[in-house]
């Protein structure tokens, strides 16, 4: 039960075959199976059983809110819930507890959502792997010393070996989702909330083998989610088929007044009833994103991907985003300028964990800012500041947004010459071993983990409110703080040889979500992953 | 000294005097030698009059306890967002119309990050690089009191109007530190002049007419006590014909005699160093009004290097600047605006000069006597050809008093019979003393019109010469001796009889009568 879709199990509640209370239950129960893999930083049970018996009265009096009443959900611990943990898995907010809710939040509990917890996250979501959390790594799956099983559909002829268990050497989750992502793939729930600035859904997404989706900037609200990168942030969707993305999808995008970059007009809801013509579809693959650091298996899958596509009529033809390579350098200095921004009002005084020193303010801010973050965040800061003084702002932040122009304009020409959708890898390769992830810092990490997804943070077009003026051109480079990042998302598509997912992202121009969403749709019909199913 | 509710205050001028005597004696040594050259600009921090702040829907009530009036944004609560008032740029508009701006059809928004305690952020959301408006004009009128006393226009250019949010207050004691955030995220709309003007008095002029530019507007509320309007002053002189020399910064002049008194202290202070062959040190001074001197500011030693930032969560602000552009919802529109933008009061003064014949003493009084205004213009637009000049001076010398003294705001006088009593007086139907008593009674008896004040105490000039041949003779015969040496033509007492006369009927007199009686009857020749 905990396996399947959200809307068989949604039929099932709508028959009386299961209640959203006993179904709470079961995923109340996974979670304590599961417990080793460190998914969740809180569990919510409480908030849970209420609102599951709240749906049970609903569907009593046939008051049902649609196919997402009683379905059990889990949220990224770096959005805000009312009276509920949000550490963003830092010291710093260890006993963080939000006066309000997110808006995603209050979106999804509108919808009749059952909200079993809080995933963890590296420290404010900087970080690729799940790793750097204060709350602990959250383990993958997929190669845990969990017993599972890999089942195909009936009528499927593959089979694939089982990774090795190394109790020690344990697969990452990827991240910095990768609590959400876990959630999601050991059954714990149906769907989750994750969020994506470089890549932070997809990536995790990819390593557990379900579907991540990073949708336009500015289709859903980023009110009461806990910043990284302003300009970038967006809410992500990480759930087992591309159905449920929509369907969670549909429920919290739209217009919302706290948050004035989310697009004005009124949400028509994405429809996959109509799918996808292929014929005539053209898709292109950006030659940039197949370095020198890939995976065989994922040039190998990405070739066979492009063949499908190709033998059921897509126009399929290499392309180039010949500014890709200087892409991730400059999101690493847009990053960090933002992230010395947003960190400033981490000083102890308000809300957080608090210094013990009262010898001076500055002394507080420091005791406080020291103990609160790690090392990660620290050095963001740092260098962020280092970017913003006023001696190097033209060097490294006005250079930085007029090479996220060139990159925009790659993709717009892309685009322009009527291409509807690109295909790539989402990583460079299956989840690493812990040791192998190891052998690099957190930054190098990111920028090789990041590689193939934060362009589309970075891609997209300007927001059309800003084009109407001749004096435009005198914003051209500024303005590039507010390009409106493209919809991307990461579908499964195979095993590799050791038996771990692999995943492949698809982008679309802005707002076109629903031919990015059909289109992941018949790829995930067309490469029938396997599902994952727990042994107990 | 009265600084604020201007509307409610004697007029400046007289306080520029008396306060300016005062000055002199106290400070101007060195500013008086042609040798100096100071040089001031003025940068005014306007809270906007809206009722609530700039990026949260929190309210702007001054008056409410400490940290109640805060929302989770003010208190930058992880994961809250700016959403911008649309009443606040509606206000910093006007207001860059009413100032002669050239508004930006796009302006964005800034980071200025610095750290303290009252600035939850750690940074403040401003418009530096691409601001609301620029390149304005403020005109207003200096006077100078003193030996050389004059009274003359001056023009100080205005910079840039930015919209920015207002920081917390601290509050500190000997043990501890104390934050309020009723005033985080304010609505503040920061003008920056250039440096046009040379001394104090110049500069608290300028604030002086900014404050009636604002409150017509209605855009803030200037009341100065409550924070609502702050002065920074940078200073610095040079010798003639010499660079610039290095400035100083007086932070958060709170009082319009407190601009005046700090820019000419700072002025003399650093012709002082100046002299002594020493250097003026760039820095931030308070100005300490009970001390009356700027002393340095401890917590704005260290430069700052401010980090500026696009505020990424704030789409740019765009304005529709003519008919022919599309008007999107999320737009101001000038177009509209424009239209709301009332007659400046340097429009007005030069009106009330050109049109009426007014001085340009009284245009300055009257422009800035806000309960007069109403009066002046209803009792013009009722009669034409009313003598204007008779009309201001009775409301700026025996109006004005009125409703000075009149703290619970009881006092209503119409415009019909303050138009009543200026004919009167130009058709010498009544004196002026008369039209004191008219007022007085009018003051105390809303429900009665001056004709009906003058019908009930009988107040109209006699001019029955029967009743002034007898009132003359009843003086004569009262005065026999002085007469007698009038007679005589040892001393003219033609006048102090007359005034004589004129005490008895209690100023009833048509004194051009009483005058003619004397002429005919004791004409005076010296012998």
């Amino acid at each position: 039960m905990l396996s399947t879709s959200i809307q068989s199990v949604a039929k099932q509640l709508k028959n009386s075959k299961i209640s959203a209370s006993e179904l709470c239950d079961a995923s109340l129960k996974q979670i304590e199976k599961t417990k080793s893999l460190n998914a969740f930083i809180t569990v919510t049970s409480d908030v849970a059983l209420k609102q599951a018996k709240e749906s049970d009265q609903r569907f009593l009096n046939g008051m049902t809110r649609g196919d997402l009443d009683g379905i059990p959900i889990a949220i990224k611990d770096n959005f805000c819930t009312q009276g509920i943990l949000t550490s963003c898995g830092s010291n710093m907010l260890s006993n963080f507890l939000p006066p309000y809710d997110a808006t995603v939040v209050s979106r999804l509990r509108d919808a009749g959502t059952v909200m079993v917890g809080k995933c963890n996250l590296d420290e404010f979501a900087m970080g690729s792997g799940t790793v750097d959390s204060i709350y602990g790594p959250t383990k993958n799956i997929w190669g845990s010393n969990i017993p599972y099983d890999v089942t195909y559909k009936p009528n499927h002829k593959m089979s694939s070996s089982k990774p090795k268990v190394d109790p020690e050497d344990w697969r990452i989750a990827g991240g910095s989702s990768g609590g959400s992502a876990v959630a999601v793939a050991s059954g714990s729930c149906f769907a989750a909330l994750g969020s994506d600035t470089g890549g932070s859904t997809r990536n995790p997404a990819a390593y557990c083998g379900v579907v991540g989706f990073k949708p336009s900037y500015g289709l859903v609200s980023r009110h009461g989610l806990i910043p990284l990168v302003n300009s970038m942030d967006v809410p992500g969707i990480i759930a087992r088929s591309v159905e449920d993305v929509t369907l969670v999808l549909n429920a919290i995008a739209g217009p919302d007044v706290n948050d004035s970059t989310t697009l004005k007009r009124k949400y028509e809801k994405v429809s996959l009833d109509e799918g996808v013509n292929l014929l005539g579809l053209r898709i292109g693959i950006p030659k940039e994103y197949q370095n020198t650091a890939i995976d065989a298996e994922i040039v190998d899958i990405l070739k066979k991907t492009a063949s499908i596509f190709k033998e059921c009529g897509a126009n399929v033809t290499e392309v180039s985003l010949p500014h890709t390579p200087y892409s991730i350098t400059c999101y690493s200095v847009l990053n960090q300028c933002e992230v010395a921004s947003n960190m400033a009002r981490y000083d102890g005084l308000r809300f957080g964990i608090r210094g013990d020193v009262t010898i001076s303010t500055e002394q507080l801010y420091a005791e406080t800012r020291s103990r609160g973050f790690n090392e990660v965040v620290r050095s963001r800061i740092l260098s962020g500041n280092y970017f913003l003084l006023k001696r190097n702002y033209e060097k490294y932040f006005v250079k930085a947004l007029k090479v996220r122009r060139l990159i925009k304009n790659d993709f717009d020409s892309l685009w322009d010459s009527n291409f509807d959708i690109l295909l790539t890898p989402t990583t460079l390769s299956h989840a690493p071993k812990i040791s192998e992830f190891k052998q690099y810092d957190n930054q190098t990490q990111c920028v090789t983990q990041d590689y193939c997804t934060q362009p589309a943070n970075m891609a997209g077009t300007y927001n059309t409110a800003l084009m109407v003026h001749d004096s435009f051109q005198k914003f051209n480079n500024w303005f590039c703080v507010f390009v409106l990042g493209i919809p991307a998302i990461t579908v499964p598509v195979g095993l590799s040889r050791e038996g771990l997912p692999l995943g492949l992202q698809l982008m679309a121009p802005v707002f076109h979500e629903n031919a990015l969403l059909r289109t992941a749709l018949w790829l995930q019909q067309a490469v029938n992953f396997p599902q994952l199913k727990l042994k107990v | 000294m009265v600084i604020m509710g201007y509307g409610r205050c004697l007029s400046f001028i007289f306080h520029f005097k008396s306060s300016l005597k005062q000055i002199s004696n106290c400070y101007r040594f060195f500013s008086a030698t042609p040798e100096w050259e100071p040089v001031v600009g003025l940068e005014i921090h306007a809270q906007i009059q809206s009722s609530s702040k700039l990026f949260s829907g929190a309210d702007t009530n001054f008056q409410t306890p400490t940290n109640r009036s805060v929302a989770l944004f003010d208190a930058a609560f992880p994961g809250t967002l700016p959403v911008l008032n649309r009443r606040c740029v509606e206000a910093g508009t006007l207001t860059a119309l009413a100032l002669s701006c050239d508004l930006n059809q796009v302006s964005t928004f800034d980071r200025k990050h610095y750290f303290y305690s009252d600035l939850p952020a750690g940074y403040q959301i401003t418009q530096h690089r691409f601001p609301l408006a620029q390149n304005g004009l403020l005109n207003f009128i200096v006077y100078k009191g003193g030996s050389d006393s004059r009274l003359y226009e001056k023009t100080s250019q205005i910079h840039q109007i930015q919209l920015e949010q207002d920081s917390g207050r601290s509050l500190h004691d000997e043990i501890r530190s104390l934050v309020d955030l009723n005033r985080a995220g304010l609505p503040l709309m920061e003008l920056v002049f250039k440096p046009d003007l040379s001394d104090g008095e110049e500069a608290a002029a300028l604030v002086k007419e900014l404050i009636l530019v604002l409150t017509r507007l209605g855009t803030c509320s200037c009341k100065m006590e409550e924070g609502a309007l702050r002065v920074d002053a940078n200073v610095s002189v040079h010798r003639r014909n010499s660079p610039l020399g290095t400035r100083t910064e007086i932070k958060n002049i709170g009082a319009i005699r407190a601009v005046a008194n700090a820019v000419d202290y700072e002025i003399d202070r650093q012709i002082r160093v100046l002299q002594c062959g020493k250097e003026v040190v760039n820095e931030t001074r308070s100005w300490d009004a009970e001390r009356m001197r700027t002393v340095p500011m401890r917590d704005k030693e260290e430069k700052q290097d401010y980090r500026y930032m696009p505020e990424p969560n704030l789409p740019p602000l765009h304005l529709r600047l003519t008919n022919d552009q599309p008007m999107h919802s999320n737009m101001v529109d000038v177009t509209q605006l424009i239209n709301k933008v009332p007659e400046s009061p340097f429009q007005m003064r030069v009106r009330f000069q050109k049109d009426y014949g007014l001085s340009l003493l009284q245009a300055v009084r009257l422009v800035s006597e806000d309960m007069l205004l109403p009066l002046f213009f209803n009792a013009m637009n009722m009669k034409q050809d009313r003598d204007a000049v008779i009309l201001t001076d009775l409301l700026l010398n025996d109006v004005l008093s009125y409703f000075n003294e009149d703290d619970s705001c009881n006092v209503v006088f119409k415009a019909d019979d303050m138009g009543t009593i200026t004919d009167m007086m130009k058709d010498g139907v009544i004196s002026k003393s008369i039209a004191r008593i008219i007022l007085k009674e009018l003051s105390q008896s809303p429900a009665l019109s001056a004709k009906e004040v003058m019908e009930k105490n009988n107040l109209s000039l006699i001019c029955d010469p029967a009743i002034i041949e007898r009132l003359c003779r009843s003086v004569t015969q009262e005065n026999a001796n002085m007469l007698k040496k009038h007679l005589a033509g040892k001393k003219d007492s033609t006048k102090v009889l007359e005034t004589k006369v004129w005490k008895k009927s209690e100023g009833r007199a048509n004194m051009n009568l009483v005058k003619e009686w004397f002429k005919t009857n004791y004409p005076f020749s010296k012998k």
